[in-house]
């Protein structure tokens, strides 16, 4: 029983050179085309619904209902359609990822103190300059939160692509008959790894876009901040009292977002 | 009656309490002693960190004391299992701490229902205290999240007195309240405080409503020490040293004045006349007016001494009353008005409206020079506290 | 081990046009985009019990998982020093991939449902032990000293003001766990012959793309979650009344 388990590390070793390394290059690739195509689409959006703080609703409740769209069912759907191939992936992990980046970036941004921006504009500062120069700066730290889990989710959804016309880990993960226990074993152990230095990465990135000032406080408990938040049903304050427990309340919700991996 | 002692009021003592947190060496609380007799209300008053709060929650052991003893109805809360002992102690905090889960009804019956009482009985005593505290009885099935600030402040109230404890803790329990609504919080307290007759000790740091609420007052300073525990009235008339006085104002005289109304004063006498009477120049007494009055002694004008011979009164030879005031009002609210009617004797009414005398600022001058009555509360209590 | 990697190979694409069941329409046979005559014949015999199964396999693990959350979040509530280690762990088995932890556990448990039930409570856990703690921490201080100050034992206070409050809080979980795992269920099915991730897999992707199974699997599989999520929003509308009215402020 355990032997899979070695096999599994040796599977990995043997075969980096001739299979692992090619499906993991085509893993990162895929996942990383759709994260930037959901940051293309989330961050601009959300930061832009939060300056004007309008359009919660949207904003807010995309996740909610991203959240019940499995992709595997995406995929399923989408397959008679768009046929086999990236494209079809592509959308489906767009499906996953844009609307925790959209809402992590709408909250970001409308979170950011009220009073702080009334003394931007009352020093001067043009409605462009408050978003780029107070209010973006303010929201990157939360902003990247959600790109973090969007990415470990795409990194790890990504492998459905294997069983959806081919290409990434899934290739093996999702051919026994080639690949033997030892290889799934020895993807997934590839995965794993994958998905925790996403986590890692995008946790640093974090921390450096964090102001200076603020790092203490955000990043006083990095294992909280790595893990989860209590989810809350968005647009009922539950139990929050204050402002920023609301917005700490949906951050968390946003980053349990959709977990359809 | 849940309570053991069986009263609608204990006494309350401490003596000799310590608080000394762990890991600190000043006390919170410093050798504390002094006695509230019951049905009266003591507030504690001080500057933050003077331990006032911390001194009554010793009392339902939501902190245990570190020495001495505190005795409510001459029985040490030593031994007592700390929420069997708060069931019977009344606490009201400054943001309430309603249940939001709970309708209000079921709010206020918190403690009976911690008590066993049967349903119908905690319904009947949900909807009496309603009505006690001033709310309407629909008000029972509204949520705290549905009430205003003042209403949840009647609604904590009303949970706390919901057992009928001999004594009440209030913590301050008006802090959050606009000064508005306070005020009349504080005249609807001191109303129902009237009808209740609990002993109650009342936490502030505003030194005025500890004034007004407060049948005695024990003013604390940092570190936990009691440095003058009396009426309101002889700690404004005799502070005990620099730190009580610096603390009660510069205003203390004025202070003082509003805590006597006009009714505790020997007004002068009004002479009063009839329309169509007739005054001669003997009429005038004590100064130079004479208050023209109906059939019910109610001022419809007033004459100064002009008349030179006998003659009869006519409205047409008066005119209209000066300032007046109800005798309810305090000898500050008088002098205030004085000031405003560039000092004359001001004419006093009575509930009903009728004339009742002149205030002077004679009177008012009499009445700070006044020795308080009730001063050295303690020994008025009848205690001896070095047994 | 053989029989799992046997039971694996079974998995492998089949030839298509195999299909071994009967009535076989023109729009089956030439894969049609939407064939509801597939649905008509196939609703009693493997759609309707896939769908079955699909809740049957996530309520289990929502049950298991929420049974240990909350009883890990009681716990914790009261000694704190175990939440950071309840914590990682949870997070830990959150970040494996399922898919992975399905194979993972495959050498050890087997190809079953069992298998399934263990990766999906651990992916539970997280989630609801989380909300569930964040709930009962989250009775404001005011409260908790009021329910001290009336004469409440720290069980009583737990029970009747600490744990009611915390109710939308851990329905707000539930909910993020239920179509999680709905989802998850899914996935499971490319492993498992259960579920409707099974429809999609053996009915539509290993019978050369056939385009109904794979709709028909997706749409239930997305109005299941939708089902479940509003089923739990109302639901707790229902037990907290007190929280619609503070919402309607």
């Amino acid at each position: 029983m355990s032997n899979d388990f070695v096999a599994g590390f040796h599977f990995v070793f043997d075969r980096w050179g001739d299979v692992l390394q090619q499906k993991t290059l085509e893993h990162l690739a895929i996942s990383g085309e759709a994260v930037a195509i959901s940051i293309l689409i989330g961050v601009p959006l959300g930061c832009l619904l939060g300056h004007l703080h309008r359009f919660s609703f949207i904003a807010i409740n995309t996740s909610n209902l991203a959240r019940a769209l499995p992709t595997l069912a995406v995929l399923s759907i989408l397959l008679p359609y768009t046929g086999i191939g990236d494209t079809t992936a592509i959308i489906a992990l767009v499906i996953l990822a844009a609307p925790p980046i959209l809402t992590n970036s709408y909250v970001a941004v409308d979170q950011v103190d009220a009073d702080t921006i009334d003394a931007a504009k009352g020093i001067g500062l043009r409605a462009w300059q408050v978003l780029l120069r107070v209010e973006l700066p303010l929201a990157l730290p939360l902003i990247f939160a959600g790109i973090r889990t969007a990415a470990v989710f795409v990194v790890a959804t990504a492998t459905l692509k294997g069983f959806f016309g081919g290409g990434g880990l899934g290739d093996v993960i999702s051919n026994p008959a080639s690949f033997k226990i030892s290889g799934i074993i020895g993807a997934s152990y590839v995965l794993i790894v994958m998905s925790v230095l996403a986590q890692l990465l995008f946790l640093g990135i974090e921390y450096l876009v964090t102001p200076v000032g603020l790092r203490r406080r955000r990043l006083s408990s990095p294992l909280r901040r790595g893990g989860v938040r209590p989810a809350t049903e968005v647009g009922d304050d539950a139990l929050a009292t204050s402002q920023l427990e609301q917005a700490q309340l949906k951050q968390a919700q946003l980053e349990q977002g959709s977990i359809t991996r | 009656m849940p309570v053991d002692t069986g009263k609608t009021a204990a006494p309350l003592e401490f003596r000799n309490v310590t608080k000394r947190y762990e890991g600190t060496d000043a006390a919170a609380i410093k050798d504390l002693s002094f006695v509230v007799p019951a049905g009266e209300v003591c507030v504690l008053v001080g500057p933050s960190g003077c331990g006032k709060t911390t001194a009554m929650r010793l009392v339902n052991r939501m902190i245990d004391m570190t020495g001495g003893e505190i005795l409510i109805d001459g029985k040490s809360i030593s031994g007592r299992s700390p929420a069997d002992l708060r069931r019977e102690i009344g606490y009201v905090i400054q943001h309430v701490g309603l249940f939001p889960h709970l309708n209000v009804a079921n709010n206020i019956g918190t403690v009976p229902r911690l008590l066993g009482w049967d349903r119908k009985r905690i319904a009947s005593r949900s909807a009496e205290l309603l009505e006690l505290v001033g709310l309407p009885a629909e008000m029972g099935k509204r949520y705290p999240s549905q009430l205003s600030g003042g209403q949840r402040q009647r609604v904590g109230v009303a949970r706390a007195l919901a057992a009928d404890p001999p004594l009440m803790l209030m913590d301050e329990p008006f802090g959050a309240i606009d000064p508005i609504n306070r005020d009349r919080l504080q005249n609807e307290f001191l109303r129902l405080q009237r009808e209740i007759k609990k002993t109650v000790v009342f936490v502030t740091h505003d030194i005025d409503e500890g004034i007004k609420m407060g049948d005695r007052i024990a003013i604390l300073r940092e570190g936990g020490e009691l440095v003058q525990y009396d009426t309101p009235d002889a700690i404004l008339a005799n502070p005990a040293d620099e730190f009580v006085a610096r603390f009660v104002g510069a205003d203390r005289g004025l202070k003082r004045l509003a805590l006597t109304n006009l009714e505790q004063v020997d007004l002068d006498e009004v002479t009063c006349v009839r329309e169509g009477e007739t005054i001669s120049p003997g009429t005038w007494v004590d100064n130079d007016i004479v208050v023209v009055v109906d059939g019910e002694r109610k001022p419809i004008g007033e004459m100064t001494r002009d008349v030179s011979s006998d003659s009869a009164v006519t409205l047409g030879s008066a005119r209209p009353v000066g300032a007046s005031i109800p005798i309810t009002a305090s000898l500050r609210d008088a002098l205030s008005l004085m000031m405003t009617e560039s000092i004359r004797p001001l004419l006093v009414l009575d509930g009903e409206g009728r004339v009742a005398g002149w205030v002077s600022i004679d009177q008012i001058n009499k009445a700070v020079r006044q020795v308080p009555n009730e001063s050295a509360a303690i020994d008025a209590a009848g205690i001896d506290l070095d047994k | 081990m053989i029989v799992a990697v046997a039971a694996l190979a079974a998995k492998a694409p089949v030839i298509p046009g195999s299909d071994a069941y009967g009535k076989t329409s023109k729009c089956v046979k030439d894969n049609g985009t939407f064939c509801w005559d597939w649905v008509r014949d196939r609703w009693s015999g493997t759609v309707g019990p896939a769908l079955v199964q699909h809740i049957q396999l996530a309520v289990v693990a929502v049950v298991i998982g929420f049974a240990i959350s909350f009883v890990l979040a009681l716990l914790a509530y009261r000694a704190r020093w175990l939440v950071p280690p309840v914590t990682f762990l949870s997070s830990l088995l959150y970040t494996v991939p399922s898919l992975a932890a399905f194979y993972i556990l495959v050498p050890i448990t087997g190809i079953n449902d069992f298998t399934v039930e263990i990766a999906l409570v651990s992916y539970t856990l997280l989630i609801l032990f989380t909300n569930t703690l964040a709930g009962l921490t989250g009775a404001s201080g005011d409260v908790r000293d009021a329910a001290r100050g009336l004469g409440m034992t720290p069980t009583q206070s737990l029970w009747r003001v600490e744990l009611p409050l915390a109710v939308p809080t851990i329905v707000a979980g539930l909910r993020v766990a239920v179509v999680t795992i709905i989802s998850l269920v899914t996935v499971a099915g490319l492993i498992v012959p259960d579920g409707l991730g099974a429809v999609i897999y053996t009915e539509g992707l290993k019978k050369n793309n056939f385009n109904t199974a794979l709709i028909v699997g997706g749409v239930l599989c997305i109005v299941l979650a939708l089902a479940a999520d509003a089923l739990l929003a109302g639901l707790q509308r229902l037990i907290t009344p007190w929280a619609a009215a503070r919402r309607s402020r």
